[in-house]
Formats: structure tokens, C-alpha cells, sequence
């Protein structure tokens, strides 16, 4: 394998990976939040929340 | 919707960071284009510590003040961690084999230490699903925390302190912060990385963190829900048909 082989898999792997990892993050609060019924980032904030 | 915008702004920053250090940076004289892994490496690497300092320090908060949240912080800190350490593990791997020859070598202090801060961390993971009592979890877990911070700075020192195939610090040393060892261009390319990544960690770190409060939340639920379906199997108790014991 070439150096720009290597580069590629390194950087393939580390930024795939987090972004992966975002993404499997951001799907298991969307589950936990369903299950417990939290408000997500998008629900408007209630009324009748403690300023 | 502040954490959305720390997510994006984290985006834009790794995308950025990534196409300078690949595309604008030159190429180092010796190393040719496998130097350029060096700018996720060390960024991740240094992450890894971070991370694990978080978990050592949030494990000191829960011991003293007993707070379930400095447990879901320290966890959070793990979790991100044990992600970045191996990244900094792949990484070196993939600079290491066209630049050394070899892609791991058991003899050499940091690399051998790095995998040991891996195993603690991922031992630490395991180590929170023997218990489902959060205290008694947060606790243990606090103190292996603690121990496997100590790994740290063996980590960190280990190119100092023994010889090996690593190399010495580049900008980490205090001597070298004004005079590194790697041109300027590199250095600005490898601190915009560090950057970059720094919102991608305080981005995941506070994502696993509500994921970690939301399931300890279900665990009470579920918890709750089971004390009051054991009790509701239960027979009623024998109020009013108990004899009076004989006196």
C-alpha cells in the first residue's frame, strides 16, 4: 500500500468513525427520549416551565 | 438547540481542518504524505486524555458529593474516550507502518501503554454492567476511574522516561512551545485539528451525557415498576383475621 493509501485509511477510519459514532449517539437519545418522553432539542420550550 | 449548533459548528470545523491538512499543508521532506495522519493521531491522542481526566474528575465529584450527574459525566468521558484512544491506536498504526516499517511493536513503552489505557477503559465500561444499583455503580466505577488515570501520564511521559520506537514530543514538551520541532505551517495545521476535534469531544461528551441521565431515568422507571407489580402479586396482607397471641 501506498503512503496516500495509509493516509486514507487513517483518515477514513478516525473521521467515519466519529461520525458514525454521532450518528449512533444521536440515534439512541432519540430512542431513549422516546421512552421516557423527554423533549428533544426541537420541542419548543413550555409555558408553564420555571423562567 | 445550543448543542445542534456545537454539532455543526464541529462539522464545518473537522471538514475544514481535514481538507487543509490533506489537501493545502505540504507534504514533510522525509516523511512524504503519511505525515499527514499525524494531525488526527496526536488530535485524538490528546482527546483521550482529556476525556479520561474528565472521567477521573467527575468520578472524585460523584465520591464526595455522592451526585448521580457527575456519574453520567463520568461515564460520558469513557465512553468518548475508549473512541478516541483507539482512533489515536489505528492512527499511529497507519503512520507507523510506511514511516517505520512496522505497523505495532510490543516493546515500544508508548505504544504498549496506550493499549493498556484502552483495556482499563474498556474495563471500566464493563465494569458499570455488574450492578444495576446506580450508587453502588458510580462508586466502583469512580475508583477504577481513578486507578486507570493513573496510566495517564505513564502514557504521556513514557517517550521521556524509556527508549523506544516513539518519538520524543513535537509541541507537548514546555521547552518545545516556542520552539517545536516540525515548521510552523505544521504546527498551525495540527493545533486546527485539535481545535476541530476539541468541538467534535465537547459536542459527543454532552450527547452521551443526556443519553447516560435519560437511562438512568428509564432504570428508575423500570425499577419503579417493578416494586409495584411485586407488590400488586402479593397476597393482601391478614389484617383483622389475625388471632390475638395469648397474653
Amino acid at each position: 500500500m501506498t503512503d496516500v493509501g495509509f493516509v486514507i485509511a487513517g483518515y477514513g477510519v478516525i473521521l467515519g468513525g466519529i461520525g458514525l459514532y454521532a450518528l449512533l449517539l444521536a440515534r439512541r437519545l432519540r430512542a431513549a427520549r422516546d421512552a421516557v418522553g423527554a423533549p428533544t432539542d426541537a420541542d419548543p420550550p413550555a409555558n408553564d416551565a420555571p423562567a | 438547540m445550543k448543542t445542534r449548533i456545537l454539532g455543526w459548528a464541529a462539522l464545518v470545523a473537522v471538514v475544514a481542518a481535514a481538507v487543509n491538512g490533506l489537501f493545502v499543508v505540504p507534504a514533510d521532506l522525509n516523511q512524504g504524505d503519511a505525515q499527514r495522519i499525524m494531525y488526527v493521531h496526536v488530535a485524538s491522542a490528546w482527546l483521550a486524555y482529556a476525556s479520561f481526566g474528565v472521567t477521573a474528575l467527575a468520578g472524585i465529584g460523584y465520591l464526595v458529593r455522592r451526585d448521580l450527574r457527575l456519574d453520567a459525566i463520568a461515564l460520558a468521558g469513557a465512553e468518548v474516550g475508549v473512541m478516541f484512544t483507539a482512533f489515536t491506536i489505528w492512527g499511529g498504526m497507519m503512520w507507523g507502518k510506511p514511516v517505520w516499517g512496522v505497523f505495532w511493536q510490543w516493546e515500544d513503552p508508548r505504544l504498549t501503554t496506550t493499549a493498556l489505557l484502552l483495556a482499563l477503559y474498556i474495563g471500566y465500561l464493563l465494569l458499570r454492567r455488574l450492578t444495576d444499583d446506580p450508587h453502588r455503580r458510580a462508586a466502583r466505577a469512580a475508583v477504577v476511574g481513578l486507578i486507570a488515570a493513573v496510566d495517564i501520564p505513564i502514557v504521556h511521559f513514557s517517550v521521556l522516561w524509556w527508549r523506544g520506537l516513539h518519538q520524543g514530543p513535537t509541541i507537548g514538551d514546555p521547552s518545545k512551545l516556542l520552539h517545536p520541532s516540525a515548521p510552523l505551517l505544521f504546527v498551525l495545521a495540527l493545533l486546527a485539528m485539535v481545535g476541530a476535534f476539541t468541538l467534535t469531544w465537547a459536542y459527543l461528551l454532552i450527547r452521551r451525557y443526556q443519553l447516560a441521565r435519560l437511562e438512568w431515568q428509564r432504570e428508575e422507571e423500570a425499577r419503579l415498576s417493578r416494586i409495584v407489580a411485586a407488590r400488586r402479586a402479593a397476597p393482601p396482607p391478614l389484617v383483622g383475621n389475625v388471632e390475638e397471641p395469648a397474653r
